[in-house]
């Protein structure tokens, strides 16, 4: 097909560059600078979706943003997006679209038969329809729904484009690059203020792009274009096009969305998709403009009615005509405008006027041009299923109560203005208490929240000429108060055609004996019946009439819906509409992708990652990783075949029989410097800590104020007044923040200081029987003796050149070290480690192995310090002080943590000796009890006991004190296991510690 | 997203900044005999105000000093911060 509806010489698209595209698998051309709703215009396409709820068959409404039932799924570069809009998708060579809402196609909709049982979805369908019997939803609704709703598929493949963040800082962030934009933008610029003004279209000029006006002696649009080319030369200017200000958040920060590469086929190398701009501006003009309103009348959803605004942009923009044949419908002067056009390029419109007798410049220009104009007249119904091929109409009594004889005219496009709505949605969202503009029956915003001005015809200004200088002025003060300079810009006079007032008329009464759906919410298909039913039923405010009916919801946010339902709110309530109020304006007021959100914080780069310095031995040597926080550790050492569970229990027994090393590096380490470094340390810790000597470790529990366990770990004298502690990788972070809150806010007469050395030290644990041998060997000079370096000793050595810690502590129960280096030595510590153990058969091992060999110890970890135990529960109660003050301990004299029965460790084995038990299962008295089973504990760690070769698991059990020999059940309904076990105590190996001292 | 001003470092974003709750809440002193309710008021029960709150915020990715923040929970205006040890009028 050919572009029979495009005009020659019309238009600022790029005649020179043609372009195929697809739409519903067949092929039509283009030109460059058209959008993919210009382009399906020019080829005569008006049916592109189905509607939401009755299946109705749905062209365009709006020609960018207003438009609210052009969705489309794209495919591009092997890629599909949904909820597209065709009238901002730009065309590309290539682009294929398909219309959503509809199966088995667009042309025959199976979901249309909705349109016909009416019962079916009126208002409130979600909570009325789909409730009952329950057994229908997962089996009969869900699917239905699924398969017939939604506005588009998500594509389920790894999306490959790249989404940035920018963050930025200006002067004056101008929303909209309108006449009040380019006014203030260039004001401000002219005063060296920093200016960011954007455009979420890809012209510049917003109104001037189509409206009949001279600016300085030249038209509209010369004279935008004219302002744009001279801001992007200043230094001091950032213009975007395709930028959509979208959000307006707390302390003047907004989020614009940047689409970088929607316009080209594929993404260009190096080129993000979109850019996601997070501005903090001094002050924000909104110039977001306005949008024309739509008259409600019968099944004013058919395709080829369209706002008349929309009708002139494709004209004008695109040379498109959206009809050969049409019918204005307005209640002010912009219809003219449009028929003018109409008019002026050989094709002859009938407008309709529900005024009875309006005169100004436009309606006498629109007389001279001999257009037909009928005066109080109105459409009462569009007829045709797919597509306006005439218009019931008839004349309309002054009271606008009673209609005429019913007249059918031919027509193939009817083109509405019910006149002009004011976008206050980035100054709503600003908090700004909007008011009400009688004058024009809209909304606009109020005294300013934040540092938030609103400008033209966003703030209700519909007079270009008022509309410049007031912008003009906005721009020059507030950039003056910024940048102290005052560099004056006269205000260009202006041409305008003068408008006469508007009709108050929004609503065309349904004639005799007719039930036309009168639409609303064209995306959400809310008909003026729904709005009815809802009210009839009770719903008053017009919070709750939005939800029940999804009036102004999705992605549309009520953009040409709002106030057409306010109206008829108020009227059916007999109250004004301010009284009504309107509903919240939400962020994002267009739809953002979500690829745009999360930015370049996807994969691996969703967090950092940490490695330790022997991460490269690591990996040559065959560590299978597994994530610790954001730190990768060697889970096991992959011999051969080995799997995870061969794998660690050969490196623990390795432990257990000779000796192995492990990487610690992640330890959380904080340096603690000052003269009340062992106050601090005795406050923190619930056990004592002023007579720690110099060259001891002490093992430590901090508890939060509500007496349960925070944190564990050692921490050692290594001088007078400085100590080094370890918490557990995890709570790293979190004992440093702990600790600076009580030494800069709560004790802040001890003499301390913290700081986090978790980076600067490179840790191994050398743990077994033959941990001394290579240690003395790997310190040749010292005395690591028993008695020379005791448990919980502490000494600082050489190794081959390089300066060690070496401390006596031991977490697999078994005689241990660890010794820290400085971070940048760790891999050379670590090698020499390796070679020199080599004759005491050192192997290394990884997390799995350590947490064998500390559960089968008994010894706590974070899957028992969950933030739901206190040192009791823990067996740790012998390390609360109760001589001593320390944070959290007044909580222990809680009734729940001092009773008899209180939850503690304890050790799990099954009686079969045979049977893993899964963590996180429950422990229950009576395995066939019925349900809910009374639960007496969970397993909160499980391995398989390199000692005993059996299963083994930890345990917090009620009363687990008085449990030990006790036979019960483990159930993991996850797993489908039951199994039959008997509670013996936690500290399976080596209960009474001679291990470790020897 | 709120702007902070950090007494330290000046004007940052809320990202660089961790929340601490109530700034008007005294721990009990060590050592002090206190009822249950006295302790139960420090741990647990917070006033949630609608309106001017003074609360903690601890510049964690900059000075990671902790400081005193007068908002308003309602509106998220900032008024006034505050050095751990300034006194607030
Ligand atoms: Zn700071």
């Amino acid at each position: 097909m050919s572009q029979d509806f495009r005009l020659e010489n019309v238009g600022s698209i790029n005649r020179d560059k043609k372009l195929s595209f697809k739409f519903n698998g067949k092929k039509y051309f283009g030109y460059e600078g058209d959008t993919l709703a210009s382009a399906l215009l020019a080829n005569g396409v008006h049916l592109v979706g189905r509607s939401f709820k009755y299946h109705r068959p749905r062209g365009f409404f709006g020609a960018g943003v207003d438009e609210p039932y052009a969705i489309v799924q794209l495919y591009r570069n092997n890629e599909t997006e949904p909820n597209i809009k065709a009238t901002e998708q730009e065309l590309f060579d290539g682009l294929e679209a398909k219309s959503v809402n509809c199966w088995p196609s667009v042309n025959f909709d199976i979901g249309a038969i909705n349109n016909f049982l009416k019962i079916f979805l009126p208002a409130g369908f979600y909570y009325k329809t789909f409730m009952w019997p329950k057994s229908f939803w997962y089996k009969v609704y869900e699917p239905f729904i699924r398969k017939a709703a939604g506005l588009g598929v998500a594509s389920t493949k790894h999306d490959k484009e790249r989404y940035e963040h920018k963050y930025e800082y200006c002067d004056l962030l101008i929303a909209g690059s309108g006449p009040s934009g380019l006014s203030s933008a260039y004001a401000a610029a002219k005063n060296g203020a920093k200016v960011i003004l954007a455009e979420d279209k890809p012209r510049f000029g917003g109104s001037l792009l189509t409206s009949d006006v001279n600016i300085g002696n030249q038209s509209g649009k010369d004279w935008a274009e004219g302002i744009v080319a001279e801001l992007k030369t200043m230094p001091n200017v950032v213009v975007k096009n395709r930028s959509q200000i979208f959000g307006y958040y707390d302390h003047n920060m907004l989020v614009m969305s940047e689409k970088v590469s929607d316009h080209l086929p594929k993404t260009k190398k190096y080129h993000p998709n979109k850019r996601l701009w997070y501005i903090r501006a001094k002050e924000v003009l909104i110039s977001s403009g306005s949008i024309e309103r739509p008259i409600v009348f019968g099944n004013n959803d058919t395709p080829g009615v369209m706002l008349s605004s929309a009708a002139k942009e494709y004209l004008k923009v695109y040379g498109v005509l959206v009809g050969r044949n049409p019918l204005v419908f307005t209640n002010n002067d912009s219809g003219y405008e449009t028929a003018i056009e109409f008019k002026k390029h050989g094709v002859d419109p009938i407008i309709l006027d529900s005024r009875k007798n309006p005169t100004s410049e436009i309606i006498d220009e629109a007389k001279e041009l001999g257009i037909k104009i009928k005066n109080s007249y109105v459409v009462v119904a569009a007829k045709g299923y797919k597509k306006v091929k005439s218009a019931d109409i008839a004349s309309i009594s002054e009271d606008k109560k009673k209609l005429g004889k019913i007249e059918n005219i031919k027509c193939d496009c009817i083109c509405v203005s019910g006149f002009w709505t004011p976008s206050i949605h980035l100054a709503s969202q600003s908090g700004n208490k909007t008011k009400f503009k009688e004058e024009i029956d809209a909304f606009v915003p109020g005294t300013s929240k934040q540092n938030e001005t609103t400008l033209g015809a966003a703030n209700g200004i519909f007079s270009l000429e008022e509309t410049l200088k007031t912008s003009f002025e906005a721009g020059s003060e507030l950039s003056k108060k910024i940048t102290e300079k005052n560099n004056q810009v006269s205000v260009p006079n202006v041409v305008e055609k003068k408008s006469s007032v508007h009709d108050k008329f929004w609503c065309v009464p349904l004639p005799a004996g007719k039930n036309y759906k009168r639409f609303l919410d064209f995306q959400n298909d809310v008909a003026v019946s729904d709005i009815e039913i809802a009210l009839k039923e009770g719903y008053r405010s017009i919070e709750h009439v939005k939800r029940y009916t999804t009036l102004g919801m999705a992605t549309d946010q009520g953009k040409t819906s709002n106030l057409n339902g306010l109206q008829l709110v108020s009227e059916i309530e007999n109250k004004v509409v301010p009284a009504v109020g309107h509903t919240t304006f939400r962020p994002p007021y267009t739809p953002i992708s979500i690829g745009a959100i999360v930015g370049r914080e996807v994969g691996k780069h969703s967090k950092p990652t940490r490695k330790s310095p022997m991460h490269a031995w690591h990996e040559k040597n065959n560590a299978v990783f597994v994530d610790a926080g954001v730190w990768l550790r060697p889970r096991y050492y992959k011999k051969g075949n080995e799997n995870l569970f061969e794998g660690s229990k050969r490196e623990a027994k390795n432990v257990r029989s000779n000796v192995g090393v492990c990487d610690v590096t992640t330890l959380g380490k904080i340096d603690i410097k000052g003269p009340d470094a062992a106050e601090l340390l005795n406050r923190v810790y619930t056990n004592a800590w002023l007579k720690l000597p110099v060259g001891k470790a002490r093992y430590g529990v901090m508890l939060r104020e509500d007496g349960i366990v925070m944190d564990d770990g050692t921490t050692t004298r290594i001088s007078e007044n400085h100590y080094h502690m370890t918490t557990t990788t995890a709570q790293a972070a979190n004992v440093l923040s702990h600790l600076e809150y009580y030494l800069q806010l709560v004790w802040p007469e001890l003499n301390v200081n913290v700081v986090s050395t978790t980076e600067q030290w490179a840790g191994a644990a050398i743990a077994g029987p033959k941990s001394r041998d290579l240690l003395q060997k790997l310190f040749p000079n010292l005395d690591v003796s028993n008695d020379g370096l005791p448990f919980m000793g502490y000494m600082e050595g050489d190794l081959f050149g390089v300066k060690a810690r070496i401390f006596r502590i031991s977490f697999s129960g078994e005689l241990a070290y660890e010794v820290n280096v400085e971070s940048d030595n760790g891999n050379f510590m670590w090698e020499k480690i390796i070679e020199i153990g080599e004759e005491f058969k050192i192997q290394p091992y990884g997390t799995e192995a350590l947490s064998t060999l500390r559960i089968e110890m008994g010894h706590v970890a974070g899957s028992e310090l969950d933030g739901r135990t206190i040192p009791y529960d823990n067996a740790l109660e012998g390390l609360v002080s109760k001589k001593k003050d320390f944070i959290g301990k007044r909580s222990l004299q809680r009734s729940a943590f001092t009773a008899e029965n209180r939850q503690r460790i304890v050790g799990v084995v099954p009686i079969d000796k045979k049977t893993s038990i899964p963590e996180g299962s429950h422990l229950v008295k009576d395995a066939n009890a019925p349900l809910p089973n009374p639960k007496l504990g969970h397993i909160s760690a499980s391995c398989w006991s390199v000692e005993y070769d059996n299963p083994f698991s930890l345990a917090i059990l009620k009363d687990g004190k008085n449990m030990i020999g006790e036979k019960l059940f483990v159930m993991s309904p996850l797993k489908n296991k039951v199994i039959p076990v008997e509670i013996v105590s936690s500290h399976y190996v080596d209960p009474k510690g001679e291990r470790v001292r020897s | 997203m709120l702007y902070i001003k950090c007494p330290h470092c000046g004007m940052r974003p809320q990202i660089e900044f961790s929340y601490g709750g109530d700034a008007t809440v005294k721990r009990p002193e060590l050592n002090k005999e206190i009822s249950d309710q006295e302790w139960d008021d420090f741990v647990y029960n917070r006033k949630s105000l609608r309106g001017k709150h003074l609360e903690l915020w601890q510049h964690l990715s900059g000075c990671r000093q902790w400081i005193k923040v007068e908002r308003d929970t309602a509106t998220h205006e900032i008024f006034k911060t505050f050095k751990a040890n300034e006194e607030v009028a």
